[in-house]
């Protein structure tokens, strides 16, 4: 099979992303990439995409169908929005990687920072090495593999979603607990490691999820309720 | 927006094209902040000697009658650099006594800098025509840190980019806006700051100046940011023979950092690093929240 190769070293970037976009199978790999923006952004076929180089912000972002694959590190919001098919870096990603996903797949094998797969909606993400503060907050659907550890606040005000770190947590968010390990997420664990390409004992995990505690008011919770609308009438802080 | 940039050399490999790579990284970061920049350049300097950077701004000013007035206040000579509205001077004489004077007796200019390492040049305009104006590109030495501002929190003038000086041979730039920079300005002039702006962020290099004057490290002076500066920041700080790096411990602000053998690198993006030599073979990650990160020349 023939491989399309886009430089980004000589094309501009709206060129590649088009060249991409006009793709409807295939092969790509887009080389020189040295940091750019929203590399291989939009993409909605089955190519593949291979991108030999570090990324800036945004790429592959609103992903769907195809896979684009990064041989090196990838910075902020990287398949942001992403729907379905598959996005994977060999290296790191920085801020809100696979932030609002709604289906897909997100491998990051090296670190992941603040915000990880924060308001997920059914995208699976599975990093190999440890995730940033406030990762999966107001997570919805899907689920987060950690292999590392994971920062402060992990799944804080999470609605649904589950997360599973094998390493330590710094602290759990507001309404987020440690939460029964059952034979479904054992094989879910087993099976987006096996997607992932990364070997490890699903036993090994635990699992994070939901209170529930924060769905609905609560009357207990009228009094400090009150206090504060009282006290924003006042002025007060 | 804004971007910043820092480069610090752990070796003598690159320090001839410090100035070269700083101007690259800059380059990359006019997106982030196209309406003025600066940058501050630190070699090793000559011992017991003072540079002071000082601004005339907008006027080609000749430095040689001011300098001479001031050989007559230290009883040392004064050598004299001008580059356009820009000019440095360089004494043996006693530095403190040479700045206090040229704050006092000198309303039209600003003195930028002063220490023994750093030279600092600020303007509106084009990032790449600032660099090119005071000629970064042909500099030597250490270590630098610049800035592209898109101004949020006050007037687009020369007095408001970065970098802000916080004390001899230490200044920053900031990524990011402070909410409680009012508050903690008249604080810091009860406590004898001084301020020529409404920028929040010479508020940030004030506050850091005050704590290393009663007597802070700056690692210390960064500790106490963290407690009384609210708001969003990614700051780059040069110090004598170092530099550091502080994020919020919410971290909006992007940071990435890359460090090899002979260098470490900061910057808003990725980007702006991807020029630098050998940076296939670089460790990159991301500076944590809240954390201090900072690296020296074994002295």
């Amino acid at each position: 099979m023939t491989e399309t190769i886009l430089d980004l070293s000589v094309a501009s970037l709206r060129d590649v992303n088009r060249a991409l976009h006009a793709g409807t199978s295939g092969s790509f790999r887009v080389t020189n990439p040295r940091g750019a923006h929203a590399v291989a952004a939009g993409i909605e076929s089955d190519i593949e995409v291979h991108i030999d180089g570090s990324v800036g912000y945004y790429c592959a972002g609103m992903h769907q169908r195809g896979t684009v694959r990064v041989d090196g590190n990838a910075s902020t919001g990287l398949a942001e929005n992403i729907m379905s098919g598959t996005v994977h870096i060999t290296g790191s990603a920085t801020m809100s990687a696979g932030a609002t996903g709604n289906g897909g797949l997100v491998v990051i094998e090296g670190n992941s920072g603040s915000r990880c797969g924060i308001s997920m909606k059914g995208v699976d993400i599975v990093v190999g090495g440890n995730v940033g503060h406030m990762s999966a907050f107001m997570g919805q659907a899907g689920n987060l593999v950690v292999l590392g550890d994971a920062g402060a606040d992990l799944g804080d005000s999470l609605y649904e979603a589950n997360l599973f770190v094998r390493g330590k947590v710094e602290s759990l968010g507001a309404d987020c607990i440690e939460k029964e390990m059952r034979t479904e997420h054992l094989e879910t664990i087993a099976r987006l490691l096996d997607a992932a390409g990364m070997d490890a004992d699903p036993a090994s995990f635990t699992r994070y999820g939901s209170a529930r505690k924060l769905y609905n008011f609560h009357v207990d919770d009228i009094d400090a309720e009150l206090a504060g609308s009282q006290s924003s009438r006042e002025g007060k802080v | 927006m804004c971007g910043i940039v820092g480069l610090f050399l752990k070796t003598e490999k690159y320090r001839p094209e410090l100035g070269r790579h700083t101007a690259s990284m800059l380059h990359e970061m006019r997106g982030r902040g196209p309406d003025s920049a600066g940058f501050a350049v630190y070699d090793e300097g000559v011992e017991n000697q003072t540079r002071l950077t000082l601004l005339a701004e907008g006027q080609e000013m000749d430095w040689h009658p001011l300098a001479a007035q001031l050989e007559d206040v230290l009883a040392a000579e004064v050598k004299v650099r001008s580059i356009l509205d820009h000019g440095v001077f360089e004494t043996m004489g006693d530095g403190r006594v040479a700045r206090q004077w040229l704050i006092d007796n000198v309303p039209n200019i600003d003195v930028l800098s002063h220490g023994r390492q750093i030279e600092l040049y600020k303007s509106v305009g084009d990032p790449d025509l600032v660099a090119s104006r005071y000629d970064l590109a042909s500099r030597s030495g250490t270590h630098a840190i610049a800035h592209t501002r898109m101004a949020t929190e006050s007037a687009i003038t020369t007095n408001g980019s970065h970098p802000f000086v916080t004390g001899s041979d230490t200044c920053l730039v900031h990524n990011g806006s402070l909410s409680n920079h009012n508050q903690l300005r008249k604080k810091l002039e009860q406590r004898g700051e001084s301020f020529q702006t409404a920028n929040d962020s010479e508020v940030a290099a004030g506050y850091l100046s005050w704590r290393i004057r009663e007597g802070d490290t700056i690692d210390q002076a960064l500790h106490g940011a963290l407690q009384d500066l609210d708001g969003f920041y990614t700051f780059a700080i040069g110090v004598e023979n170092g530099f550091a790096i502080l994020r919020d411990p919410i971290a909006c602000k992007p940071a990435v950092v890359a460090e090899t053998d002979d260098w470490v690198a900061m910057s808003s993006e990725y980007g702006a690093i991807a020029t630098l030599p050998d940076v296939e073979h670089a460790t990159v990650f991301e500076p944590a929240p809240g954390q201090i990160y900072s690296w020296s020349l074994a002295a």
